[in-house]
């Protein structure tokens, strides 16, 4: 499979994103936790651009015994894409909507050689 | 075989713009040919808080002006009623951006973020409203809502209607004052880009008091459109008792438009009004069928409970024009497809994104349906408001030069 050289390692910022353009694709190179993700910038409900949104974590409602609320916070090792027209909210490990599977963002394999990283198109 | 890129965009090195947030709308406009389709958008909205401080020039009572001046009308915080989250904490990011866009010094702000947006949809026409301004309906002090409506509304003739003939509106009326509501439709009626007045549905009033009928006859005679545009307030006693937005956003833009829609039709008022048409806005569509469903069972049980009626509510409201957003569209194909056969969508929906806010929609939500036939799409998209509205059907700049160059490179227009 045909790869295409992204950046430098590091030359993406930490929480940043880089949007490259192969053909007519645009797809976003996202750099977490200092692993990369890379998704088609085109989200599946209204075709908004997914990749160019906030990342954001999962917000959880915390229960109690005897189903009390406690309080509310965020799940920092669920990471969102979250799309920046509608909300739509994406796992950034695999692309899937958080609700509905079936909707995903289109996933580019990263790999990372020699100080470099590539996706694979 | 590895390629390097040779182009890229790196988000942090960006300025807000709105032709760059859209550009996969303008993608959509490109491939679907809506060059063929003349498109327009019933609710749209700016934000009018940007040039309060032109607006308040125009508020006649020097203390309420002084006032105006003085406390602004910007949105409160965490606490205020209406800091409500509707941007959902910051995640739609055009809410906390759009102030940083870059734009020429003329013309006016507003129609640069206006075209912005409406050409990189496809739309054409665009019919603009405010947006905390719609809030006013639940300011407890009457004359301030009157006051601002008037200088609202004159701020809009002069400075955008005037200059920007692809924008339109249906001007704000102060539903408390019913005399005042006469007189912005005397004194607006006339002007250039008026094409109907509008009351925010969440006004706690009752809409078949007598007060209000010179005012629906007015606009009968001059054939202008009234428009309920649907809200929400977290100071509806009900609504109180949600703590989400989602909630109160979910009930309250439908149900302040079902308590209009139920007072209008049982007083009878499609009767004493016959020719004055009416547009429910922003309340979505799934909403219309139980509304008709529930009317016409109970009315078939006791017709003597709404006399004026000649006909099932329902068959009122198949006459009646409704904007599309937000189109309930997930799993729902098939309560969509039946929705639309009860409302007569081919001749009654009205396209609408309500663009820029949260929840809008593109033209594709339309232009894509499997179960509807083009020339019924053309309608919704435009021709049906075109007919409503008495509009000339011009297409943008932007989608004329795409014509021609179809024309030039012999690709011929559906």
């Amino acid at each position: 499979m045909p790869e295409v050289l992204v950046c430098k390692d590091g030359e993406i910022a930490e929480g940043g994103v880089r949007l490259i353009k192969v053909g007519r694709e645009e797809i976003g190179v996202i750099r977490h936790s200092n692993k990369y993700y890379a998704y088609r910038n085109v989200c599946p409900h209204q075709g908004g651009p997914a990749c160019e949104g906030l990342r954001m974590p999962q917000v959880v409602d915390r229960i109690g015994e005897g189903g009390i609320l406690l309080g509310q916070t965020f799940d920092e090792d669920d990471m969102h894409i979250v799309c920046p027209w509608h909300g739509y909210e994406f796992h950034l490990a695999d692309g899937c909507h958080v609700i509905d599977r079936n909707l995903r963002l289109k996933r580019y394999e990263v790999v990372q050689r020699g100080g470099e990283i590539f996706i694979a198109v | 075989m590895n390629e390097h890129t040779r182009s890229f965009r790196d988000l942090s090195a960006e300025v807000f713009d709105t032709r760059t947030l859209l550009k996969n709308a303008a993608e959509q406009a490109i491939e679907r040919r809506y060059e063929d389709t003349f498109i327009v958008d019933v609710d749209s909205h700016h934000y009018e808080t940007e040039a309060f401080k032109e607006i308040a020039e125009y508020i006649d009572d020097p203390v309420l002006r002084h006032e105006a001046k003085f406390q602004g009308s910007s949105r409160g915080g965490i606490t205020s009623e209406s800091g409500s989250y509707q941007e959902i904490a910051g995640r739609i990011t055009r809410y906390p951006e759009r102030k940083n866009e870059i734009v020429p010094p003329k013309p006016h702000r507003d129609i640069v973020l206006m075209e912005r947006w409406m050409d990189q949809l496809g739309v054409d026409i665009a019919v603009m409203f405010p947006t905390p301004m719609l809030n006013l309906s639940n300011c407890p002090r009457h004359e301030v809502e009157v006051g601002l409506s008037f200088a609202y509304n004159r701020w809009l003739c002069d400075t955008i209607l005037e200059k920007e003939p692809r924008i339109k509106s249906m001007l704000y009326l102060p539903f408390h004052d019913p005399e005042a509501c006469c007189r912005i439709i005397e004194e607006f009626g006339e002007r250039k880009g008026v094409v109907g007045f509008m009351v925010t549905a969440t006004h706690y009033t009752r809409n078949y008091q007598n007060p209000y009928m010179k005012m629906y006859a007015m606009l009968q005679e001059r054939n202008m459109p009234l428009g309920f545009h649907a809200a929400f307030t977290w100071a509806d006693q009900s609504l109180q008792l949600t703590n989400r937005f989602i909630a109160v956003h979910g009930l309250g833009f439908t149900w302040c438009n079902m308590l209009h829609m139920a007072n209008w039709l049982v007083n009878g008022m499609p009767e004493r009004f016959p020719k004055l048409k009416t547009i429910w806005i922003e309340s979505g569509l799934a909403w219309i069928p139980f509304m008709m469903q529930r009317l016409d069972n109970e009315f078939m049980m006791r017709t003597s409970d709404a006399p004026l009626l000649k006909r099932k509510p329902s068959d009122y409201m198949r006459e009646m024009f409704f904007t599309s957003q937000p189109m309930e569209m997930v799993d729902n194909r098939k309560a969509l497809e039946v929705t639309f056969e009860m409302i007569n969508a081919p001749t009654q929906l009205l396209y609408s994104s309500d663009y820029p806010h949260w929840d809008m929609d593109l033209p594709s939500t339309i232009y894509d349906l499997p179960f509807i036939d083009m020339q019924a799409k053309k309608n919704i998209l435009g021709g049906n408001a075109q007919k409503l509205f008495n509009l000339e059907p011009v297409l943008s700049p932007v989608k004329q030069a795409r014509l021609a160059a179809r024309t030039a490179a012999g690709v011929a227009a559906e």
